[in-house]
């Protein structure tokens, strides 16, 4: 896809970062890929977004965007809420490439709390923001303990933790940032995506790199690396089940959904976490004229995108977002639960 | 008494400085010198030139008084402490000639959580309070690598019946435990991946005497029936007495006699152990 000419960038460098400092993430980027799961420290400069809203995942996003590649930001799966569009719009206007709703065909992908729905290919990169890039803060405060730990491969506190967890409760009560032994050697905290998105990253075809702006730490799991949730031998991993359930929106029953619940009848409504992958399996079964859900908006307040749109400039595409009150204000009480269930 | 004359563990040279030091520190202190402290550089000695063997299903006693250096010698053995110089060897590890203390943290922490069980002499440095009783003694098993709740359960049970923790409170926090139970559940902990090794320091102390004796009925017990080689530090004589085979005395930061405890006992050599042993009550 061609750059978008449209924009300038504004008196800034281009994606914002001057090139010492890009090339700084690009050296720890390169020491993250070669030693899988291990946090390297970077210098996590100061940005025009605080702490702690993906700035560990935009510094990166930062240093690797070149002006061909096709820019694809997601919150907790949705192309539309606050975050994505934010960080979507600052890398826009300091670097004019292109950007767009659809996993396929996006070569840089920056994300919080999700992977995409569907297989992603060897030529493209996720970027994952980070909140606590250490697995072991569950059960050791101190930083300069956990690094030892890491250090030592001493992880039978981690362990312990799961053991507790299963003695207490039956079953492993972690939900997101669930400990995942990459390479088996280091322990990671895969950022807080679901267990559902989990498995995703073993022996993956994609390069998926974690950047924690506050703590100052990027890590990576490297394309056909083992990352291996921790597990017993007689209490297995596994991801959230969504039996008998099947989204509102597209009438997916193999995806990651998110439960709604609707006050006037009462019921719970599950719709898919990814709106990118909704939308376009929406698109597909109205074009192939297939029986699937009444066609309603995405519950999350967007409306659909047309085909045309997923390859129309930046500007059109915004129009696609809410900006009827109503449904904003629906969207902006969506994303801040989403926040705080964080 | 059980042992079989095959060490399990050799540590030669064994040295501990606290400071700086300098090259005269290990001839300026010891008994001779009546300090442990270095009057040129001031560097407290706290282990001068240890050497012993320890050998398989034995207990090896160490005795002496506050400061000797008895407990930092076992702290150095399980690593919680660099040592600095000496050379240390476990049968079990590698080819039984590779020198422990030179080894990576990796190694070091393998042969600390395969080979090793410590038991310290205030609980809650050896068990997390905030872990359960039997997450405690699972935790020793799964550094141990055993990965299976039900396995691990079923160890814990058997180990915490064995040191006499009731079963019902498997699942309590120590934090509510008293002293000696406290103890106990440290001591099932240890002892939970079979090592060949355990080091017990002061494990007695400060318990009422009730419960003091059937922790070292249980130490006994354990090495009676699992064959489990132990070195015992202790600054109470009688512990040393019941428990130990082999005994050394310490002194600041020497061993100043060494030999069966029967032997040290009837007949001290040194001048510090014959005060030690008329002082017995």
């Amino acid at each position: 896809m061609s750059v978008n000419q449209n924009r300038k960038h504004r008196g800034y460098n281009f994606a914002f970062l001057d090139e010492n400092t890009k090339r700084e993430i690009r050296r720890k980027l390169l020491k993250a890929v070669a030693i899988p799961g291990y946090q390297v420290p970077f210098a996590s400069p100061e940005l025009p977004i605080a702490r702690g809203w993906g700035t560990g995942g935009l510094q990166i996003t930062m240093a690797i965007i070149g002006p061909g590649d096709v820019l694809k930001v997601i919150d907790q799966g949705c192309d539309g809420s606050v975050n994505a569009v934010n960080i979507r719009k600052l890398l826009v206007k300091t670097t004019g490439v292109a950007t767009t709703f659809d996993t396929n065909a996006a070569s840089i992908i920056q994300t919080r709390h999700r992977i995409p729905e569907e297989a992603m290919r060897q030529d493209q990169i996720l970027v994952l923001q980070v909140p606590i890039p250490e697995p072991l803060r569950y059960v050791e405060a101190s930083e300069a303990k956990t690094r030892e730990m890491h250090g030592e491969m001493d992880y039978s506190r981690m362990w312990v933790y799961l053991y507790e967890n299963i003695v207490q409760y039956g079953e492993i009560t972690i939900g997101a940032r669930y400990p995942s032994l990459v390479n088996r050697r280091y322990l990671i905290d895969p950022s807080p995506i679901p267990r559902w998105d989990v498995p995703k990253l073993n022996q993956a075809e994609t390069l998926y790199l974690f950047g924690a702006g506050r703590e100052k730490r990027i890590y990576a799991v490297p394309p056909h690396t083992l990352a291996e949730p921790l597990e017993f031998e007689d209490f297995r991993f596994r991801v959230e089940d969504f039996t008998g359930r099947s989204c509102i929106r597209c009438g997916a029953t193999d995806t990651y959904m998110n439960e709604m619940y609707d006050s006037s009848s009462g019921r719970k409504l599950f719709v898919c976490s990814d709106s990118g992958y909704c939308d376009r399996r929406r698109e597909q079964s109205v074009t192939q004229n297939l029986a699937c859900a009444e066609p309603t908006g995405h519950p999350l307040g967007r409306v659909p995108p047309k085909a045309e749109a997923l390859v129309a400039p930046i500007q059109e595409r915004s129009r696609s977002y809410p900006t009827a009150s109503k449904e904003a204000g629906a969207l902006e009480q969506v994303v801040i639960e989403g926040k705080e269930a964080r | 008494m059980a042992a079989t004359g095959e060490a399990v563990l050799e540590v030669r040279g064994l040295t501990r400085l606290y400071g700086a030091g300098c090259p005269d520190c290990l001839v300026l202190t010891g008994p001779d010198a009546g300090t442990n402290i270095c009057p040129q550089c001031h560097a407290i000695v706290a282990c001068n030139n240890i050497s012993f063997d320890l050998e398989q299903g034995e207990i090896l006693g160490i005795v002496g008084e506050s400061g000797s250096g008895k407990s930092t010698l076992l702290r150095c053995i399980c690593f919680d402490e660099e040592v600095t110089a000496g050379e240390c060897y476990f049968a079990a590890f590698g080819t039984g000639r590779d020198d422990a203390f030179s080894q990576t943290g990796q190694a070091r922490r393998y042969i600390r959580n395969h080979l090793l069980g410590i038991v310290y002499q205030n609980p809650l440095m050896g068990i997390k309070p905030h872990f359960t009783a039997g997450g405690n003694v699972a935790e020793k098993l799964l550094t141990a690598d055993v990965y299976n709740v039900s396995l691990i359960r079923q160890r814990a049970a058997t180990l915490l019946q064995r040191t006499e923790v009731p079963l019902a409170r498997m699942d309590d926090f120590p934090a509510n435990f008293s002293g000696g139970m406290q103890q106990r559940v440290q001591i099932a902990k240890a002892l939970a991946n079979n090592p060949p090794v355990l080091l017990l320091d002061e494990v007695s102390t400060g318990l009422d005497v009730s419960v003091q004796a059937r922790v070292l009925d249980l130490i006994k017990e354990i090495q009676r029936d699992l064959g489990i080689a132990m070195i015992v530090v202790s600054h109470d004589l009688g512990v040393i007495r019941l428990l130990a085979d082999r005994t050394g005395v310490m002194q600041h930061g020497q061993v100043i006699e060494f030999g069966l405890t029967d032997q040290i006992l009837e007949d001290p050599q040194h001048r510090y152990t014959q005060l030690l042993v008329h002082s017995m009550p």
